[in-house]
């Protein structure tokens, strides 16, 4: 069985992450602990006890009825052992030494339920345990009516209060800045140490966490949450498994399970006046265990800890969801609406190509281009030089696509040359160098260069930059004093990478639709070029609720991310919200997840991870419900083998005695719940593809795999206990 | 050719057996009670899974549906979302009427089939003994909530005993498993239909009848195994070394 495959994009944003923290000096900390953590496995044991008290066993109706049965074959056990009862005379595995096995190995069943469950909340706990280190009382200025300030602790403050912080201090609570602009180090929240910076009326970089830290300046803070309700409070919570409420589905499977049980029950409960009728008195301890092999032990015991385990997934992945209704309704998701600007796009313009006008040469206006940004530090001159090098490369060792020479080698002669630099005004609205010869090479809005030329502009020079301003581009226009050389195209950039994620969700069957301010021309070029499905131009926020509301009448399940306050609506409209930390307390409120790290492409991850909790929780099922068969064929012939030897021929593993076959059954039933647990806590490998592909290779792995499975471990085992004798 | 279609022989008496109890028809044209013991086998496992075998005829259509419902939930979670059929989702609530309509069915026939064993009025009935009486015990009980009306023969069923639990066995059959296939259908139908994708589970194909089987035989037939393994099972096993009941 194929246990665990990281997918690989995953991995390497994880590996990426790592070699962040690392390099700014911060261990990767609780968010990377792994799963066989020894310190976790040994803190498991007690809890696990504890979870054995029968009030929280009934919860669970298969376990509980496990539970029972351990303790009615212990009676049997002790009742015999003193000598209160004995079995029928041609009773099948009635004899104490056989019913201590039986016994105990029931126990073990239970227990290693109740383990897995401690095993998940541990791991829960540990990551609780780093974060409410920070949520220890810290002292702030509380302003009071009056204009002064008051120190109290953090614990006192309510919702409306208005505190300042100064450098170096902690903040005591969630809010929004109202007065003062800093820079803040919110490391503990989304474990980047680079300090982000907060200021007022900025609807994204207002709001503040409780816990994070100032590294410069003063703000005046306008507290939004109570102690006991704020952020850092209610991640601790849900990664702890406290407020752990059971999901739809699960009541759903639970359902499904508790219904099983019942049917088993009386399939074995029936054996017993059936058995009398044939004249083969069938014990309670051989009853028992027949019936725990079963019922859905397996599934039944792992189910809470693969809940468990599918939150603190997300959690580790730095997603705060609010509830595990939330993570489930992810894997349904089929449409996601995304923002173009910082989603799907960089945000900023970069230089895409550069265009010389008629009469002038690629190198010279390519020179040109050079020349005007050497100084420009900006993004947009820094990818002018870098395009212009490439380009300039490129020509040098003769046509495009070589790679034989690296762009930074190529410099133009002129390079050495510059003697003034032009810096970007407002006014002039132009930038660039001049030379020591006198010539003047710059860049800048078409118009005011167009305005500073000596000769008429060529008719090229204005369709080039309405072609390129009607897709949504920006063009400048080039000039070596008073002569037009060419255009450069300043463009959004469609972050590289989300091409393939897009295509990966349509294999899916998730439909992208890109949502953008931007005129329909232009939304049409970045959504080809991005490769999303459908787009949404000139939208507004009501556009967005319109078009959640639409796509939900079709029957769709909508995921959204946002960060503004009006994106709020929106985001509480969509049956998935991610929020980004950085947003406003509005669209938090509004989301049922958090992003800690702000990455609006994570809403992927979060769906993946989402229908991954949905399939270890089914493929476990299916693996429980089709062990059954093997140990039918096990336990029924060894139960009358007295009545009727002839059903001997059942036997079909040929298991070695009566006892041994039924024990054996009985010990793979508990140890298969341990062998699972790594599978349910790390949840089962998830490749994007189309539902039936996904549908036949599990259904091949956990249907036909626990069908067969059982033949050979319950073999194994009666093999083992037939050779040291203990049935 | 004892108790056969003597027109048409064994092969077209075991055809006539498989179709009504596969179907709800119950028309017989030869005495169950006298086939090998595993060709009294066939006719009682059709009826223990709820008459579905020919893919749901008559009352079997709701009997079919509800295991689809079953294979659904249990596999469906594999492809990644919360189970779905025919474009409606699969929740709690129809969870626990599928799961009412399952034990129905196991209840009447394992129940009453453990009283009529456990009584002398019950056990008055067999005319054969050993696991062939009880193979009698066990298709009356079957054909009666699965409201077949076909008779194995052999069991003297015109007693209070019989006559009284076979009536509650049929009641059982009957609206135990109407009344929550029509909360199913109710509950369904006032659902929002989910958009189907690449996404959807396949309630089409190969891989679903496969899967659906698999549902049928380990939830449906294994509720029955025990017993079957003690009446025709074992009758023919003993029947085949050499020994008759």
């Amino acid at each position: 069985m194929a246990l665990a495959v990281i997918d690989t994009a995953r991995g390497s944003r994880r590996i990426a992450r790592e070699a962040r923290q690392a390099q700014a000096g911060h261990a990767p900390g609780p968010r990377n602990r792994g799963i066989f953590d020894p310190k976790l496995l040994r803190g498991a044991l007690g809890p696990a006890v504890r979870k054995l008290d029968p009030r929280q066993m009934m919860r669970n109706p298969v376990m509980f009825v496990v539970e029972v049965t351990a303790a009615l074959v212990t009676l049997i056990f002790v009742s015999d052992l003193v000598g209160l009862t004995s079995g029928a005379a041609r009773e099948v595995g009635r004899a104490p030494a056989f019913e201590f096995q039986i016994a105990l190995w029931l126990w073990f069943t239970v227990y290693f339920a109740t383990y897995a469950e401690a095993l998940a909340e541990a791991r829960g706990k540990a990551q609780a345990a780093t974060l409410r280190k920070t949520r220890s009382e810290t002292p702030a200025h509380r302003r009071c009516e009056d204009g002064t300030f008051e120190d109290v602790g953090s614990s006192a403050l309510r919702a409306g209060d208005v505190v300042v912080v100064r450098d170096g201090e902690t903040i005591p609570g969630d809010g929004d800045v109202i007065e003062g602009v800093a820079y803040v180090n919110e490391a503990v929240i989304t474990g980047e140490s680079a300090p982000v910076l907060k200021e007022p009326g900025t609807d994204i970089r207002s709001s503040v966490t409780g816990g994070t830290t100032l590294t410069s300046d003063t703000l005046t803070i306008s507290i939004t949450a109570n102690p006991g309700e704020t952020f850092l409070d209610r991640m601790i919570a849900l990664v702890e498994g406290a407020k752990r409420q059971r999901t739809p589905n699960e009541i759903a499977l639970s359902i499904l399970l508790s219904g099983l049980t019942i049917v088993f029950l009386l399939a074995t409960a029936t054996l017993r006046p059936f058995g009398l009728y044939a004249g083969a008195p069938l014990g309670i301890v051989v009853l028992v265990a027949l019936l725990v092999c079963l019922i859905p032990t397996t599934i039944g015991g792992l189910l809470s800890a693969i809940g468990i385990a599918g939150m603190d997934r997300v959690a580790r992945f730095n997603v705060l969801a609010m509830s595990g209704r939330a993570v489930e309704a992810a894997g349904d998701v089929d449409v996601i609406l995304l923002d173009k600007t910082g989603t799907i796009t960089f945000g900023n313009r970069l230089a895409s190509r550069i265009v010389a006008l008629p009469g002038v040469t690629e190198r010279e206006a390519l020179e040109a281009a050079l020349l005007t940004s050497l100084e420009d530090e900006t993004p947009e001159g820094r990818s002018v030089v870098e395009l212009a090098r490439k380009r300039l490369a490129e020509i040098a060792s003769d046509g495009p696509g070589t790679k034989a020479a690296t762009p930074a080698a190529v410099t133009t002669p002129a390079e050495a040359k510059v003697a003034t630099v032009v810096p970007f005004s407002a006014e002039s609205r132009t930038s660039g160098v001049i030379l020591a010869d006198g010539t003047v090479v710059l860049k800048g809005a078409v118009d005011a260069i167009v305005a500073a030329l000596d000769v008429k502009a060529p008719p090229e020079l204005q369709t080039l930059s309405d072609e390129i301003s009607s897709l949504g581009a920006t063009p400048l226009a080039i000039r070596r004093n008073g002569r037009p050389l060419g255009v450069i195209e300043l463009k959004d950039t469609v972050k590289p990478g989300l091409k393939e994620r897009f295509d990966e969700l349509r294999r899916m069957g998730i439909r992208t639709v890109m949502v953008t301010g931007d005129n329909p021309l232009t939304a049409r070029t970045i959504a080809q070029e991005a490769g999303v499905d459908d787009f949404m131009a000139q939208a507004k926020p009501e556009d967005k609720i319109a078009r959640i509301r639409a796509e939900q009448a079709d029957g769709h399940l909508v995921a959204m991310t946002g960060d503004g306050t009006n994106d709020a609506p929106a985001v509480a409209q969509a049956d998935v919200g991610l929020a980004m930390n950085s947003g406003t307390s509005a669209c938090k409120e509004a989301a049922n997840m958090v992003d800690l790290d702000s990455d609006p492409t994570k809403l992927i991850e979060v769906i993946a991870i989402g229908k991954q909790l949905l399939i270890t929780r089914g493929a476990i099922t299916t693996f429980s419900i089709a062990n059954d068969v093997a140990k039918y064929f096990a336990i029924l012939p060894a139960m009358f083998v007295v009545a009727y030897p002839e059903l001997n021929s059942l036997n079909v593993m040929g298991l070695a005695r009566p006892e041994s076959a039924i024990l054996s059954a009985v010990i793979f039933n508990a140890l298969i719940i341990i062998a699972l647990v790594p599978l349910s806590l790390r949840g089962v490998a998830y490749r994007a593809a189309p539902a039936a592909e996904l549908l036949r290779r599990n259904l091949l792995i956990y249907g036909v795999g626990g069908i067969i499975a059982p033949f050979l471990g319950i073999k194994a085992i009666d093999l083992l206990i037939t050779a040291v004798h203990l049935a | 050719m004892e108790g056969k279609e003597v027109r048409f022989g064994p092969d077209t008496s075991g055809l006539f057996a498989t179709v009504t109890t596969g179907t709800s028809t119950g028309a017989v044209d030869s005495m169950h009670d006298s086939f090998l013991p595993v060709g009294g086998l066939v006719p009682l496992f059709n009826m223990e899974l709820g008459e579905i075998t020919p893919g749901g005829v008559g009352a079997g259509l709701y009997g079919i549906l509800v295991f689809a419902i079953i294979a659904v939930f249990i596999a469906g979670l594999m492809v990644g979302r919360t189970p779905e059929f025919l474009g409606k989702k699969i929740e709690a609530y129809e969870m626990k009427m599928a799961m009412l309509v399952v034990l129905s069915l196991a209840f009447s026939i394992l129940f009453f089939s453990a009283v009529a064993t456990a009584t002398a009025a019950g056990k008055a009935g067999p005319l054969n003994g050993g696991p062939h009486g009880f193979s009698e015990i066990l298709y009356a009980y079957s054909s009666q909530t699965g409201n077949n009306g076909s008779a194995f023969a052999g069991l003297t069923g015109n007693t209070l005993f019989y006559n009284l639990t076979g009536s509650f066995a049929m009641l059982l059959g009957r609206y135990a498993m109407i009344v929550p296939i029509l909360a199913i259908a109710g509950s369904m139908a006032a659902k929002r239909r989910v958009a189907e994708s690449l996404g959807t589970f396949p309630t089409t194909g190969p891989i679903w009848v496969g899967l659906l089987i698999g549902v049928i035989v380990i939830v449906g037939a294994l509720t029955f195994f025990p017993a079957l393994a003690l009446g025709p099972i074992v009758d023919q096993l003993i029947n085949n070394a050499g020994r008759l009941f």
